[in-house]
C-alpha cells in the first residue's frame, strides 16, 4: 500500500502519475511561477516579532510587498490608509484584538480581503472568525505554502473570472451554466464532484491551490481526512482532462498543492 | 486553652448558630407574649382601681357640698373604719390630718392635685409593710385637701406571679437549649471532622481514600455516598490522565527523537544541496505528523470536555456519510476495496457536522487501512450503512479485514492504543478515540463487533425529531 502515508506532501508524489520535471513547480524557493507577473501589497498584523519577520521574508521572496503592524490599533490605522490587497491578521493582538479590528474595518466600509491567523483552531473559532468579517481562516501552525496559496487566492478573489460563465485555460473549456467540459473541442464527461473540482482549479488558474483549500471549497469539509484522499480525486481528474492531450494543464506543486496552468504560455 | 479553642469551634458551627438563633427567637416570642398578657392584666387592675376612686371622689365632693367640712370629716372617719376601705386622708391647708386612715404620708404628695402611685402605711395597722397604692388628690374649697386611694397590692402580686416563672422558665430554656446545641453540634462536628480528615488525606495524594458511611442513612451518609461517587470518578479520570500523559510522552517522544536524529544525521553526512533539501523536507514532514497528532489530541480533549455543544445544529447524517463515502471511494478503489453505501436518508441528528464528518472519515480511513482481505488479488468490501429505527439513528462501518479480537475491542478506543499488527501502518492511534469522544458528545453509543470476518463499528445516535430543511446543512446539493 504505497500511498497511505501520514505525510501528505511525499504521498502526493507517489500517487501522481509520472510527470516531467518541468511540470513540477516549486514555490518553496520563491522563484516558482506562482509569483509570475503578480505582486501583492500585504499588511501583516502580528505581535510576535519573529513570526512577523519570517512572514515578511517569505512573502518578499515570493515577490510581494509586505508591511507589518505590531498591534491591533496600528494595524487598523494602516489598513484604513488603504492600498492593501490582503490583510493577514493574527487573532490575539495587544491593544485591539484581531476580530475587533476586522469588525471595525468592515464597519467603515472597507472590504479588503482578510485572512485570520489563529492558534485557536476549532470549528467554533473558525465560524466566529468568518462571522466577524474575515474571508479565510488558517489555524497555527501552518505551512507557509498554505498561507501563500490562500492569500493569493484572496487577492484575486472577485477578479473578472469569478463572474465568467466559461473558464478557459489553453484548449480546456469549462461552461459553468451548461455543466460542460471540453478539451480541444472534445467533450469530457465528469462526475459532479470532478466538475466542481475542476471549476475551482480553473477559477484559480495560475494559482497554487492546496489540498485543504480543495477540501474546504469543493467538499465543504473543515476536517482532516487523514489520508491523501484529495490526491486520488485530482489524479482521476487529471487522467480525464490531460491524458492524450497536450500541453498538460493540471500540475502538482511539490510541498504545496496543485495548479492549473498553461506552462507553454 | 484547648477547651477555649474547641468551644470557639463549637460556637462557630452552623448547627450551634442555628440553635442559638432559634433559642433567641423563641425567647423573644415567649417573653413578649407573656409581657403583653401581664401588661394587659395590670392595666385592667389599675383601671378598676381608678374607676372606684373616681366614684368615691364624686361621692366625697357631693358630701362636702351638702354638709361642709364637718360632714366630710364624719363621712371620712366612717369610711376609714370600714373593712376593705380604700385609703382616705383629709388634711387642712397646712397638711394637718383631720380624718383618714393613712399615716406617714410625706406632705409633698398632697402638694399637688391629680393621680399618683405611692408607698404608704395605713394608720390602723403599723406592722404591715408599706404597700403600694393608686391615689387621687383633690383640693376642696377652704384649702382642704382630700386624698382617696386604692390598694393595688394585688397588681404587684400578680406581677410577681407572672414574672418569676417567666424569668426562670426562660433561663431554663436557654440552659437546655445551649446544652442541647452543644450536644448536637458535637455530634455533627465529629462527622465533619472525619470528613475533613479524609479529604485532607485525599488532597495529600491518597486518591483511593473514601469517606466513611455510618449506615444510618442520614443526610451525612447521603452526602458521603455522593462524594464517594465523585471521588471514584475523579480517581478514574486521574488514572486515565496519567495513562494518557505517559502515552503522550512516549508517542510524541518517538517521532521527536526520529526528527532530531534525522537533523543530526543530515548535519553530519549531507554534502550536496539535494541532500540538505531532502533532509529538510523530511524534517518538515515529521513535524507535520507531530502537529497532526497534537491537533488530534487537542480535538479529543475539547470534544471530551463538551466543547462544540454550542455549535450543534440539525445535521443530516445521511448526507454527511454519503459525502464521506464519495470522498473516500476513489482511494478505496485503488486499494482494491469496493465501498458500498446503504443509506436510507435523510437521517437528522443534532450535532456538529465537522465532528461527525471527522469521526466518519476516521472510521472509513481505518476500514481502508485494515479492511483489505488477506488474499492478494481478491477485492475487499467496505459497507457504510445508516438507517433510522424509532428515535435512534444507527450507523455502521464494516470491513472484511482481520478485525479486532474481542478482548482488545474496549482497549482500542483509548488514546494511542495500536494493535501490534497495525504498528507498521502510519497512524497515531487516536482515530478511534476521537470517534468515541464524538459519539459521546452527541449522546450516542459505540460498539465494535465481529463482521465475520472483519470489523464492524456500530454507532447509535439519538435522532433529531423535528426534520429541518436538509438543504440548509448541505451546501453541496445545489451544485450536484
Amino acid at each position: 500500500m504505497p500511498y497511505i502515508m501520514s505525510q501528505p506532501t511525499s504521498a502526493a508524489d507517489s500517487l501522481r502519475p509520472p510527470v516531467r520535471p518541468a511540470d513540477v513547480a516549486d514555490v518553496s524557493t520563491g522563484s516558482g511561477p506562482s509569483a509570475e507577473d503578480f505582486t501583492m501589497r500585504l499588511l501583516i498584523v502580528e505581535d510576535d516579532r519573529s513570526a512577523a519577520d519570517y512572514l515578511r521574508k517569505a512573502f518578499r521572496e515570493a515577490g510581494h510587498i509586505v508591511d507589518i503592524a505590531g498591534d491591533g490599533e496600528e494595524g487598523l490605522a494602516l489598513a484604513l490608509d488603504g492600498g492593501y490587497d490582503v490583510l493577514v491578521v493574527d487573532r490575539m493582538l495587544p491593544r485591539r484584538d484581531g476580530l475587533s479590528l476586522i469588525t471595525e474595518l468592515r464597519g467603515r466600509g472597507d472590504a479588503t480581503p482578510v485572512l485570520i491567523l489563529s492558534a485557536l483552531g476549532q470549528v467554533d473559532d473558525r465560524v466566529t472568525g468568518l462571522r466577524a468579517g474575515g474571508d479565510d481562516y488558517l489555524p497555527k501552525p501552518y505551512a507557509f505554502s498554505e498561507l501563500l496559496a490562500r492569500v493569493e487566492a484572496l487577492a484575486r478573489r472577485g477578479g473578472p473570472q469569478a463572474a465568467d460563465t466559461v473558464y478557459r485555460v489553453a484548449n480546456l473549456e469549462l461552461d459553468r451554466l451548461a455543466h460542460r467540459v471540453t478539451r480541444a473541442g472534445q467533450e469530457i464527461v465528469l462526475q459532479p464532484r470532478e466538475f466542481r473540482l475542476l471549476e475551482y482549479l480553473m477559477r484559480h488558474a495560475g494559482q497554487v491551490v492546496t489540498r485543504t483549500m480543495l477540501l474546504e471549497n469543493v467538499w465543504d469539509y473543515h476536517f482532516d481526512p487523514q489520508t491523501n484522499v484529495i490526491d486520488v480525486h485530482v489524479s482521476r481528474l487529471r487522467s480525464k482532462i490531460d491524458k492524450g492531450f497536450d500541453p498538460p494543464l493540471l500540475h502538482t506543486v511539490r510541498g504545496a498543492g496543485y495548479v492549473v496552468r498553461d506552462i507553454a504560455r | 486553652m484547648s477547651f477555649v479553642t474547641s468551644l470557639g469551634r463549637l460556637v462557630r458551627t452552623t448547627a450551634f448558630k442555628l440553635i442559638a438563633a432559634y433559642l433567641l427567637v423563641f425567647a423573644v416570642f415567649a417573653g413578649s407574649l407573656i409581657g403583653y398578657l401581664g401588661w394587659h392584666t395590670q392595666r385592667l387592675v389599675t383601671r378598676q382601681a381608678s374607676e372606684s376612686i373616681q366614684a368615691d371622689t364624686d361621692f366625697m365632693k357631693s358630701q362636702f357640698e351638702r354638709g361642709g367640712i364637718s360632714r366630710l370629716v364624719q363621712v371620712v372617719n366612717r369610711r376609714s373604719r370600714a373593712p376593705d376601705a380604700g385609703l382616705l386622708l383629709l388634711t387642712s391647708f397646712n397638711g394637718e390630718p383631720l380624718a383618714g386612715n393613712v399615716l406617714n404620708l410625706p406632705l409633698n404628695f398632697l402638694s399637688q392635685e391629680g393621680w399618683q402611685e405611692i408607698d404608704y402605711l395605713r394608720s390602723d395597722d403599723a406592722v404591715r409593710p408599706p404597700s403600694r397604692a393608686l391615689v387621687h388628690v383633690i383640693y376642696l374649697p377652704g384649702e382642704f385637701r382630700l386624698l382617696i386611694g386604692r390598694d393595688i397590692v394585688e397588681r404587684e402580686e400578680l406581677r410577681k406571679i407572672i414574672i418569676g416563672p417567666v424569668v426562670w422558665g426562660l433561663a431554663l430554656l436557654v440552659v437546655l437549649g445551649v446544652a442541647g446545641g452543644i450536644f448536637v453540634t458535637r455530634r455533627v462536628l465529629k462527622r465533619i471532622d472525619q470528613m475533613t480528615a479524609t479529604s485532607e488525606s485525599i488532597m495529600a495524594g491518597n486518591l483511593s481514600g473514601r469517606l466513611s458511611v455510618a449506615g444510618t442513612g442520614d443526610e451525612f451518609d447521603r452526602l458521603a455516598l455522593s462524594l464517594n461517587a465523585m471521588l471514584e470518578r475523579i480517581e478514574a479520570l486521574m488514572i486515565g490522565l496519567k495513562q494518557v500523559s505517559d502515552n503522550i510522552a512516549h508517542d510524541l517522544k518517538t517521532p521527536l527523537t526520529r526528527l532530531r536524529n534525522r537533523a543530526e544525521d543530515a548535519l553530519r553526512t549531507a554534502r550536496t544541496e539535494d541532500d540538505w533539501r531532502a533532509a529538510t523536507e523530511q524534517t518538515i514532514d515529521e513535524s507535520d505528523g507531530l502537529i497532526r497528532t497534537f491537533d488530534a489530541l487537542l480535538m479529543i480533549a475539547r470534544v471530551e470536555a463538551g466543547q462544540g455543544q454550542s455549535a450543534m445544529r440539525p445535521v443530516d447524517l445521511a448526507e454527511t456519510a454519503t459525502g464521506v463515502a464519495e470522498l473516500y471511494e476513489p482511494l478505496a478503489d485503488e486499494q482494491g476495496l469496493d465501498l458500498d453505501v446503504a443509506i436510507d436518508g435523510p437521517l437528522m441528528v443534532r450535532g456538529v457536522r465537522e465532528l461527525l464528518g471527522q469521526a466518519l472519515s476516521n472510521l472509513v480511513d481505518n476500514a481502508i487501512k485494515y479492511g483489505a482481505p488477506d488474499m492478494p488479488g481478491e477485492r475487499g468490501r467496505i459497507v457504510i450503512a445508516a438507517s433510522r429505527e424509532g428515535d435512534t439513528v444507527r450507523l455502521a462501518v464494516a470491513d472484511g479485514g482481520a478485525g479486532i479480537p474481542p478482548e482488545e475491542r474496549a482497549r482500542v478506543l483509548q488514546r494511542f492504543v495500536r494493535l501490534e499488527k497495525s504498528r507498521t501502518q502510519p497512524g497515531s492511534g487516536l482515530g478511534l478515540s476521537l470517534v468515541a469522544a464524538v459519539v459521546q458528545l452527541h449522546g450516542g453509543s459505540i460498539r465494535l463487533e465481529d463482521n465475520g470476518p472483519g470489523l464492524r463499528v456500530s454507532i447509535e445516535l439519538p435522532a433529531e425529531l423535528e426534520v429541518a430543511d436538509p438543504g440548509a446543512t448541505s451546501p453541496d446539493d445545489a451544485a450536484l
